[in-house]
């Protein structure tokens, strides 16, 4: 066994407006779960500007210990000097394991961190678990890795990443992925205050920020209990709306797969799938949709599902509660007009 | 002024057309089926490339690619659409490398190129869906980094402005040269091929491509240096073999599942057939799944 397996985990904590981003309280779930079975502590991390009282929210999601490292330039996040901190704290506490949403700033402090400590990084993890290894060339085990579940390849194969030798074992997930859910209302940890100018030099602010427009996302497709969502096979930005309407009097979302958005018929923040949002509506209504693993994969959780397609052996149909075979165009005012009529 | 300019692009599998026979029947990837092509955000970048070449006459694109041997085809399409030439970084001994040992690889060529003012390449590439690389390599060379870069607004007197497109917004940033430039798939198309380019560069051909020549060509070749792409190997751009391939990566491929999805019962009905869609609206609503 490594020596270093009785030391923490930690989730790097994103923040804007004075909120811990959703993610990080996903990763925070998830990494209580993972450090209750590898018997460890479960800490996080938050860098930036007016970070009193951030640990409250933190707690709950069951961290043990708050690093905070306060200074005006941590924030808005650049890459230098946030991942100066980590890198000379990390060398400091030597964690097991780090996890980080997979977000613009997460893939982009995860790969400059992992260079730097030579441990390895896998993105987009879709699943996380604690399991024993066995290296097939020298026979060597290895007890209580992180597995890094992710789909590779486009999403055709799924495979599962470990580190053996090298710590913190680095894993990005994006938003939705994991649960969020409040740990404990009443736990309560600590706080460690680090004095940023010990981990951080003024020679790392190297890039300056001159100009930054944050918007809080318009589409909300992650939370929708109902989902519309368009494929390849909708044809038409146009034949969108029809899409568009049936969310409307459903009280919906439209989604889309890749193929619908990089065909231009919508845009990418409705994208659902591996490499767009993950999402577990009661209802999802897949129109022209065939199915390519890279969607299923961040759809397959919907409580029931029907599939439109006029190809009776889309694979989507293999997923689907209910199979409608023929034209989305011909099915989706249908749909549209039986619910204005049964629905009260 | 002039610049020197690296493009670090990706001849890779193309995953996003994967068609019915690309899984052979034992689960693994039958990489035969699937075209070779041009990782699409590295053709970004190399727009965003050429744009600053067209602004600054004199500057120079340098395409480097790591992979096999006929990853020479980015290069010369590169060359088409306007690079001036480039490098495959190829060896056996650089293969099964995870994305650390990649940009330790490809750090070490950049400095065996050693004269650079920016380097540019893609978000990420479409087999792997990473985003690693870029990063990674900004470290290993000590410089700074610029992600999901969308436009390159300005480039002078030591500095480059770059705009970002994020999840939620859009962010300009001032980076100091040399550093490294990651480019979104938002950011303008690359221009196609040039007629003349394509003349002038047809004949390009690697070292190892050199061998099947036909002698007529190959005096031509001969004749003109810009036809050669330049062949490096590990030893050549003094790679720690300790660093490289599948010994340098500290991330080991436990097991590849193929995705099987198991088939639920379901309930098939006619798009043609209204009552049937009428009963399935209407059990919809009386289980409160809709309404």
């Amino acid at each position: 066994m490594a020596e270093t397996d009785r030391n923490n985990l930690i989730v790097y904590c994103e923040y804007e407006d004075g909120h811990v981003a959703d993610v990080s309280l996903e990763l925070l779930t998830k990494g209580r779960a993972l450090a209750n079975k590898l018997g460890v502590k479960l800490e996080a991390i938050v860098l930036g500007d007016k970070l009193d009282g951030l640990e409250k929210e933190l707690y709950k999601y069951g961290a043990d210990v708050v690093y905070k490292v306060e200074d005006k330039r941590l924030y808005p996040y650049t890459s230098n000097p946030h991942a100066a901190v980590l890198i000379n704290l990390f060398k400091e506490i030597q964690p097991q394991i780090c996890l980080m949403g997979a977000t613009c700033i997460g893939r982009d402090l995860g790969p400059r961190v992992s260079s730097c400590l030579h441990s390895g990084l896998t993105a987009d993890c879709t699943s996380l678990e604690i399991g024993n290894h066995t290296d097939p060339k020298t026979g060597q085990n290895y007890s209580d890795l992180l597995y890094q579940i992710r789909p590779a390849f486009g999403g055709n194969i799924v495979a599962t990443i470990v580190n053996p030798d090298h710590r913190p074992q680095m894993a990005t997930v994006r938003e939705g992925v994991m649960k969020k859910e409040v740990y404990d209302e009443n736990h309560k940890g600590c706080v460690v205050k680090l004095d940023a100018k010990k981990y951080v030099k003024d020679e790392d602010f190297v890039v300056e920020i001159i100009d930054r427009h944050i918007e809080k996302s318009k589409v909300n497709i992650k939370n929708s209990p109902i989902i519309v969502a368009g494929g390849y096979g909708v044809g038409s930005k146009e034949n969108f709306n029809l899409l568009f309407d049936l969310a409307h009097v459903l009280g919906g979302e439209v989604g889309a797969s890749r193929a619908a958005v990089d065909a231009g018929y919508i845009e990418h923040e409705r994208q659902i799938g591996q490499t767009g949002v993950t999402v577990r509506p009661k209802l999802y209504i897949a129109c022209g949709i065939s199915g390519q693993i890279q969607h299923i994969a961040g759809m397959q959780d919907s409580s029931i599902i029907i599939s439109i397609n006029s190809d009776p052996n889309a694979p989507i149909n293999k997923i689907a509660d209910y199979v409608i075979t023929g034209d989305m165009e011909e099915v989706v005012p249908k749909l549209i007009k039986y619910y204005k009529k049964n629905s009260k | 002024m002039s610049l020197n300019i690296i493009v670090l692009a990706k001849q890779v599998p193309d995953t996003r057309n994967v068609g019915k026979d690309a899984m052979k029947a034992d689960g693994t990837i039958n990489r035969a089926a699937l075209p070779a092509i041009f990782n699409p955000e590295d053709l970004n970048a190399l727009e965003q490339a050429l744009r600053i070449k067209d602004a600054n006459p004199g500057s120079t694109v340098t395409i480097l690619t790591m992979g096999l041997p006929r990853a020479a085809e980015v290069i010369r399409e590169a060359m088409y659409r306007g690079a001036d030439g480039g490098i495959v970084l190829t060896d056996r001994a650089l293969g099964g490398a995870d994305t650390l040992a990649t940009s330790y690889s490809l750090a070490q060529a950049v400095k065996k190129i050693g004269n650079y003012d920016i380097i540019l390449g893609g978000r990420q590439a479409i087999d792997g869906d990473t985003a690693q690389v870029g990063p990674q390599i900004a470290e290993k060379l000590g410089i700074p980094q610029v992600t999901y870069a969308e436009d390159i607004l300005s480039i002078g007197d030591g500095k480059v402005v770059v705009k970002r497109r994020l999840e939620n917004g859009v962010e300009v940033v001032k980076a100091p040269l040399p550093c490294v430039v990651t480019v979104n798939g938002s950011a303008a198309p690359c221009r196609p091929r040039n007629a003349q380019r394509l003349m002038k560069f047809k004949y390009a051909v690697s070292e190892s491509e050199k061998n099947g020549l036909k002698p007529e060509i190959a005096a031509i070749v001969e004749k003109r240096p810009y036809l050669t792409i330049k062949e490096w190997g590990a030893a050549f751009v003094e790679a720690d073999p300790e660093q490289i391939g599948l010994a340098g990566s500290p991330t080991k491929v436990k097991a590849v599942e193929n995705v099987v999805f198991t088939a639920k019962e379901n309930l098939c009905m006619d798009g043609k057939n209204d009552a049937q869609i009428e009963d399935l609206v209407k059990e919809l609503i009386a289980n409160h799944t809709i309404g």
